[in-house]
């Protein structure tokens, strides 16, 4: 399918939840209102027609005034690849997880809690991941501040 | 030999003594297997047929930390591995040498500016003997470094240090 | 598997430093006896900070940081960076650049699969097929250094091309080596492959199903040792894959389920004859031309964002950029394909023993590197 006939049927299934969409052939997202990324997950890869099986790519990208959440989907299948946004606000940034859906995003989402601070609610184990379990603040946020050591060794 | 160093003040018996440990010990450097990151493939390179390191007597790559002579720091140390290389690093018995291999753990390498979990050297937590530079270093280059240190070990006494007085 | 656990649980650590984590990993064993229960990995003990780095540096600066996130291919990893950023930009490289890249990522396909047999050998316990590995691979290197510089990590595919032509006489040494190497890998699979005793001790171990990999997003020869025949240099062809002549090796289980450890590790056998034959193609396929020509005055894409994968030898590699339209990238972000694969090693390896998880984690050739950037 093309992406805009993806982003036509997203639009047909969920109508308002789905805030805006950008079919591009370079790169077709689609905003999805944070509250509803499970329903149009579940959709996405159990629909027919779109079977977007493969969680490829699950990032967290800091921007000045909101931290967005990029789902990037693939289906075996049908050979198609479509990407979700969630804009949430940098304070506060907590979000379903979707883990019940792809079982690859137990890892990535821990990724994303560990370097930038979103919280996936119902995720089954969210802890850091790449840093030690007693490091302070998240690194890929843009106003990190360097540590000068870490249990007395500088950094 | 712990019992023996330190008594003695130096003389030609020392002398004598000292050239069959050090012979020994610098002939025998069993390596612990401590790759990290890309040296470490170098590392097995160097161990592989073409830069053979068995002829330099660093035949087997021990498993264990208590078996091991020299710990062969191949690769990146981050913060989260510093705590287990000084816990690795203090099982070594003595008498132990500590090879830094590449520009990651001699001094933090290419992620000296951004790196937030990067030890900027390895010598920050233990003590090296000697430092091999690259990135990553050629296998001639970490042949070059295991002879430097053969000849730092053959230039070791067990006799007193000059100028103590008393037993150690 | 499902087994009964009778008895206390233990818990074993299989540390940072083993002789056989294939890199700074940490797998917590619980084991009843010698059972496991549940073998749960930890990383980040090579956490390098890819991706902080890739924010403060320019484009062509990030390409030697590619490099060192998988050491053994690192002419794949460069590749998956610049070809997504010529895909935000753009820009349109040459015969002579698109036949040379397919070479060099084709023969660094060859080295790290034969690093990952031979240090599979080694764990199983055979040293032979070590020595052999790495002696052939070292033709490989020697044909890398004298084209770049380097053995290991070679900052040689530029944004917009290279960073020089091959030497003369390279088309002649390239294709000498793999008229030597296509034998050797039939010697490798008599005294490995098709050996009793390895075939013994991974052909029942560490069964990955078919749905359960899809659904952890499994990819390369991993996904393809289970049966599915998914390829990027098939599905969505980069850099001309499209007109080259291969086949995409799957796991058939001749000895045993498919999707054990043994057919994964024969997926990297086969690949490495289907890189011989594409290495061959592209020889034939060179042009002269110049390979700099479009590599733009200054890399500052307009504003936007991409996300590219590619097929390294571990599996689908993508990048998703995003560009402000500066010089710097504002986010790079690299989907892994080692850290999904160990995403789902809990799953695939539960109720093996102790000595079948080092099979399962050999036969899944993870890189530290890649995992924890």
């Amino acid at each position: 399918m093309k992406p805009d006939e993806i982003a036509a049927l997203l639009g047909a299934q969920f109508g308002a939840k789905i805030l805006e969409s950008k079919p591009s052939p370079l790169s077709p997202w689609s905003v999805v209102d944070p509250a509803e990324i499970l329903p149009v997950c579940r959709f996405l890869r159990d629909d027919e027609r779109l079977r977007m099986d493969h969680l490829e790519c699950l990032a967290g990208v800091d921007y000045k005034d909101r931290i967005e959440v990029v789902y990037v989907l693939y289906s075996m299948t049908h050979r198609h690849r479509y990407a979700l946004k969630c804009l949430l606000p940098r304070e506060s940034a907590r979000l379903n997880s979707v883990e019940s859906i792809w079982g690859a995003a137990n890892w990535h989402e821990r990724e994303a809690y560990d370097l930038l601070g979103i919280v996936f609610e119902g995720h089954s184990d969210l802890r850091r991941i790449l840093l030690p379990d007693d490091w302070e603040g998240h690194p890929l946020r843009r106003d990190y501040k360097f540590p000068t050591s870490y249990r007395d060794m500088p950094v | 030999m712990g019992v023996l160093e330190g008594k003695f003040e130096e003389n030609v018996f020392i002398t004598s003594v000292d050239w069959l440990f050090n012979w020994a010990r610098s002939n025998s450097p069993w390596p612990l297997s401590f790759g990290l990151a890309c040296c470490a493939i170098e590392m097995m390179a160097t161990g592989a047929a073409r830069y053979d390191l068995a002829r330099f007597g660093a035949e087997v790559f021990r498993g264990t930390p208590r078996q091991a002579d020299v710990m062969i720091v191949a690769g990146t140390v981050t913060m989260k591995m510093a705590t287990r290389i000084k816990r690795l690093y203090a099982q070594m018995p003595e008498p132990k040498y500590v090879i830094s291999m590449g520009s990651c753990s001699n001094n933090g390498g290419p992620y000296w500016q951004y790196g937030y979990h990067v030890l900027k050297g390895v010598d920050e937590v233990i003590p090296v003997d000697v430092y091999v530079p690259g990135c990553p270093p050629r296998p001639e280059s970490l042949l070059e470094g295991l002879i430097q240190l053969q000849k730092k070990i053959r230039q070791e006494t067990i006799a007193k240090p000059k100028g103590s007085k008393g037993a150690a | 598997m499902e087994a009964e656990y009778t008895g206390d649980v233990m818990t074993l650590n299989m540390g940072p430093q083993h002789p056989s984590t294939h890199g700074v990993l940490r797998l917590e064993l619980k084991t009843d006896g010698e059972v496991v229960a549940e073998a749960i990995p930890h990383i980040g003990y090579l956490h390098r900070c890819f991706e902080k780095h890739a924010e403060n540096i320019e484009y062509p600066g990030v390409v030697p940081f590619t490099d060192r996130m998988d050491y053994c291919a690192a002419m794949n990893m460069e590749l998956g960076y610049v070809l997504a950023v010529e895909k935000l930009m753009g820009i349109e490289v040459n015969n002579r650049v698109r036949c040379i890249r397919i070479i060099m990522a084709e023969l660094n396909r060859i080295a790290s699969h034969l690093i990952a047999a031979g240090t599979y050998g080694n764990d199983m316990g055979s040293f032979t097929p070590f020595l052999w590995c790495f002696r052939d691979r070292e033709t490989i290197l020697d044909i890398f250094e004298e084209t770049c510089g380097a053995r290991l990590l070679y900052n040689y595919n530029w944004i917009g091309g290279l960073m020089c032509d091959v030497l003369p006489g390279f088309e002649k040494r390239v294709i000498d080596f793999i008229d030597y190497f296509e034998p050797q890998v039939d010697n490798l699979n008599k005294l490995l492959s098709d050996n009793y005793i390895f075939i013994k001790r991974t052909a029942n171990v560490g069964i990955m199903p078919p749905e359960l990999a899809i659904n952890y997003g499994v990819t390369g020869p991993n996904l393809r040792g289970s049966g599915i025949k998914f390829d990027v240099r098939k599905d969505e062809p980069y850099l001309g894959y499209e007109e080259y002549d291969f086949d995409v090796a799957i796991g058939r289980g001749e000895h045993g389920p498919i999707g054990s450890c043994w057919d994964r590790y024969m997926v990297r056998i086969r690949e490495v004859k289907e890189s011989c034959k594409i290495v061959r193609q592209a020889v034939a396929k060179m042009t002269p031309g110049d390979v700099q020509e479009s590599i733009p005055k200054r890399i500052k894409p307009a504003a936007g964002e991409v996300y590219h994968r590619t097929e390294c030898p571990r599996g689908e590699l993508g990048y998703y950029i995003v560009s402000d339209g500066s010089l710097k990238p504002y986010r790079v972000k690299v989907k892994s394909p080692c850290f999904t694969v160990m995403g789902a090693f809990r799953k695939i390896s539960r109720g093996a023993m102790i000595a079948d998880i080092i099979a399962i984690l050999g036969s899944v050739d993870v890189v530290l590197g890649e995992i924890d950037r």
